[in-house]
């Protein structure tokens, strides 16, 4: 393939990135990355949730699914959790799922776990901007998309 | 099928600037189930909250989104909005467009791409959202104030002065906090005890106020409201209720190895001691470390010597449990240490003093009894030297890198008050910048130039040599560019200020969030200032960030008129985002249960027909008023019986799926 072409291609690869984000510290981080007006591609799209730990593993499977390329959790740095303790749990589950993810062919690359804190604006920029770079570099997500979906 | 109306805020050229809200609008009004979509300059607006109340009668809307700035900010308003035309709040839902897209986004085609499937989400989640009606519960009236310094106290005094009952935790023997130590007050220079004593005694004294001193909060329950809270009331070894306060045991203690803590280890007390004269309650307290009966068994002198027969060496921690509705953060600030700033001989040579030393050693009550003499010889010094940002604004990571925000102003107060007692002595002062941003500030410190003839000297201190009995400092005066080499007797640093050291741990404790410097973080910083991002604890003084006395007391007032409000409430109004159990799916396996962190879920037994049979089955059942609203449990059930309101595993999936459109 000619490099230009190869260059062409990537270019035109518009990663989508699907980012559960905890109300209280990351999606509180993410509103302070707006109002701080740190930049971060639009590929990503962040879904509230209350806890981080409300975050079913289904959801994550659901979003390769439908052919998202990267998939993202946050939530409130380990002992600051809102709700005690949600995010040992949520810590505990995604270790499991990676390694499922892992298991079945997609990387785990992919699927990033972090805590990000209300007071954190540019960690969640910077979360965000690593997560792309490295799915820029995987290319699209084919294992799990159902090809009936289209994007 | 719903009825939605979406309505799309430019919020001026905030979102319409990176957003084109038109098309946003007109995507969505061809999305499934929209009946109606709009753009308008300012949604939270009174024509635009009439535009939605308007539109929800005309075109009998069933679900409401409004795709605007975050959730965070207006969602309540919108609630508000859809609630007086007649809609259940819980079925509006808000695609934020602002923070996550407008505002971050350059380029307007992306950025317009983005907020159409933010929008379309939340279309597709509106569509599951099912009314939601909000219980109540009670309000405790009674407030905890956690600290005794004057922004705890004064919090504390408001509270009760609107008719509340509130406690006082603090840490330490007696209440007064810093403000106690000082010694005047810039830029009036109050002296210092004078303004805060009468204060403390009418904490000591009202009647609705209760004093927990020398005692910790030891755990922290229940919500807004209902807080549930264990104070452990270290043992004192003294009967407050028969002590005098006469003081003969402090005087008589035959142990004198312990440094002062309220004169900056400048002189040193007794293991039996009273802080200090002011002290409040003016009960001694045996410091157990340092007590010779404790380490040895043997001495027992204050004992013997109590006239009220007072001292009790078996005295235990008590640990009192309370319920309260507020709580209020009031624990204050510290000086950092200053073992990685060796170039100053702090802690190596006994005239490198800091400024909180100072006072105590300018003060009339202080050990020199204020005589204005230096530690090493007790001779008078003539030349001082103050050194401003020991630590502050330092980015090498050695110190802080914020603003104190005192230090200019006390550091000119102190070069004032030593050139107006005494004009022989000379003083200068090393500094970054003079920021004086305050009523009066900067007045003030021209007067310490131009008045009191303060050297001041822009540039920072290299090194400190001792040589004989002098200090050589050297320095950088920036503004020639020369080096300034000053022979001084005493020399002042102006060490940074720090959050508590277990500051962290009471935030984990309340469940509030402290910032990178371990400074409790407010709710909003410009229009929640004083609350907490927990409903129900609200924040006061520096705790929450370096401030002065004024500054600290009126966002003490701040605090407890947020508390006051609080307590005045009849009923709060719950969060309806709760779990609820499917009970035909649920099996009885309570793995929900274990994992609650609120013990909100329990066993239940249901009885059922079964194909004309009547059986038991055990299922678990959630207490609405004990879930928070976490869904920590709905991930932990294997059946999915569990759901949680406004959050529906249907609706998240429906999330995803709009966004993956």
């Amino acid at each position: 393939m000619l490099l230009e072409e190869k260059t062409s291609q990537e270019q035109a690869f518009e990663p989508l990135i699907v980012a559960f984000c905890c109300n209280w510290c990351s999606y509180a981080g993410a509103d302070l990355a707006g109002t701080s007006r740190l930049q971060y591609p639009a590929n990503v799209k962040i879904i509230k949730v209350p806890c981080s730990c409300r975050v079913n593993p289904n959801f994550v499977l659901r979003a390769f699914q439908k052919g998202a390329d990267g998939v993202v959790i946050a939530g409130c740095h380990p002992g600051d959790c809102h709700y005690s303790t949600g995010n040992y749990f949520t810590r505990r589950r995604f270790t499991l799922l990676m390694n499922m993810l892992d298991f079945i062919g997609i990387e785990k690359e992919r699927f990033t776990v972090d805590w990000i804190s209300a007071a954190e604006g540019s960690k969640f920029a910077a979360v965000m901007n690593g997560v792309l770079e490295k799915v820029h570099k995987l290319g699209p997500n084919r294992k799990m998309r159902d090809k009936r979906w289209k994007r | 099928m719903q009825r939605i109306g979406v309505f799309v805020c430019w919020c001026g050229s905030n979102i319409a600037g990176t957003v084109d809200v038109a098309q946003v609008a007109q995507s969505a009004a061809a999305m499934p189930g929209v009946v109606y979509a709009k753009d308008y300059q300012y949604m939270c607006s009174e024509v635009g909250q009439n535009m939605i109340k308007q539109a929800i009668a005309e075109h009998g809307l069933t679900r409401v989104v409004v795709a605007s700035c975050s959730p965070r900010m207006h969602e309540s308003t919108f609630r508000k909005t859809a609630a007086a035309a007649g809609l259940n709040p819980y079925l509006v839902e808000v695609a934020n467009i602002r923070e996550h897209c407008a505002w971050i986004h350059k380029d307007k085609a992306e950025g317009t791409k983005k907020a159409i499937a933010l929008t379309r989400a939340a279309v597709a989640k509106a569509t599951l959202n099912a009314p939601l009606v909000a219980g109540e519960s009670g309000v405790e009236k009674r407030a905890l104030v956690i600290g005794g310094g004057i922004a705890g106290l004064q919090t504390a005094l408001d509270i009760a002065d609107a008719g509340y009952a509130v406690d006082i935790v603090e840490k330490s023997p007696s209440i007064g906090g810093k403000m106690a130590q000082i010694d005047k007050t810039f830029p009036t220079l109050d002296c210092s005890a004078c303004i805060l004593t009468p204060k403390m005694v009418d904490a000591a004294t009202h009647e609705n106020i209760t004093l927990y001193t020398y005692s910790e909060v030891e755990s922290v329950s229940g919500f807004v409201g209902n807080f549930e809270v264990a104070i452990r009331q270290k043992a004192r070894s003294v009967d407050a209720k028969k002590c005098s306060g006469c003081g003969l045991c402090a005087e008589k203690c035959p142990s004198r190895k312990a440094k002062s803590e309220f004169d900056e280890g400048l002189r040193t007390r007794g293991a039996i001691y009273i802080p200090f004269p002011q002290a409040i309650p003016n009960v001694p307290v045996i410091d157990r470390d340092e007590c010779t009966y404790f380490k040895t068994g043997k001495c027992g002198l204050c004992s013997k010597i109590c006239p009220a027969s007072a001292v009790s060496f078996e005295q235990a921690d008590e640990v009192i449990t309370q319920r309260y509705g507020a709580i209020v953060v009031a624990t204050g600030f510290d000086m950092i240490e200053l073992d990685k700033f060796g170039e100053y001989q702090y802690g190596q040579h006994p005239d490198v003093i800091t400024s909180l030393e100072f006072e105590r050693l300018t003060n009339a009550a202080g050990p020199t009894g204020g005589k204005f003499v230096r530690p090493s010889d007790h001779k008078k010094p003539k030349k001082v030297v103050f050194v401003q940002c020991v630590g502050s604004r330092d980015t090498s990571g050695r110190g802080k890198p914020y603003c104190s925000k005192i230090c200019c102003m006390y550091t000119a107060k102190h070069a004032m008050l030593i050139r107006d007692k005494y004009p022989d002595v000379e003083a200068s002062v090393f500094y970054i910048d003079v920021r004086t941003p305050g009523k009066n500030f900067d007045e003030f410190q021209r007067r310490a130039v131009e008045e009191y003839g303060v050297q001041y000297i822009k540039g920072m201190v290299g090194k400190i040599f001792p040589e004989q009995d002098k200090l050589m400092v050297h320095g950088v005066d920036a503004l020639s560019g020369e080096t300034v080499v000053i022979d001084a007797d005493l020399v002042v640093l102006a060490s940074a200020t720090k959050a508590k050291d277990d500051a962290e741990a009471l935030g984990r404790m309340l469940s509030i969030s402290t910032d990178t410097h371990d400074f409790f973080t407010e709710a909003h910083p410009k229009l929640r200032p004083v609350e907490s991002h927990t409903a129900g604890i609200f924040l006061a003084g520096a705790c929450q960030g370096p401030k002065d006395i004024p500054e600290t007391v009126s966002q003490a007032g701040a605090a407890a008129a947020k508390a006051i409000g609080l307590l005045s409430k009849k009923k709060l109004v719950t969060n309806p985002c709760v779990t609820t159990v499917n009970e035909a799916l649920c099996s009885g396996c309570l793995a929900c249960e274990k994992i609650c962190p609120y013990g909100a879920i329990a066993a239940k037994t249901i009885e059922l027909t079964n194909n004309g049979v009547k059986e038991t089955r055990v299922v678990a059942a959630v207490n609405e008023a004990l879930c928070q609203g976490c869904g920590g449990c709905t991930v932990a059930c294997r059946a999915g019986a569990i759901d949680l309101k406004g959050f529906t595993n249907r609706q998240i999936m429906a999330e995803v799926d709009a966004i993956c459109f």
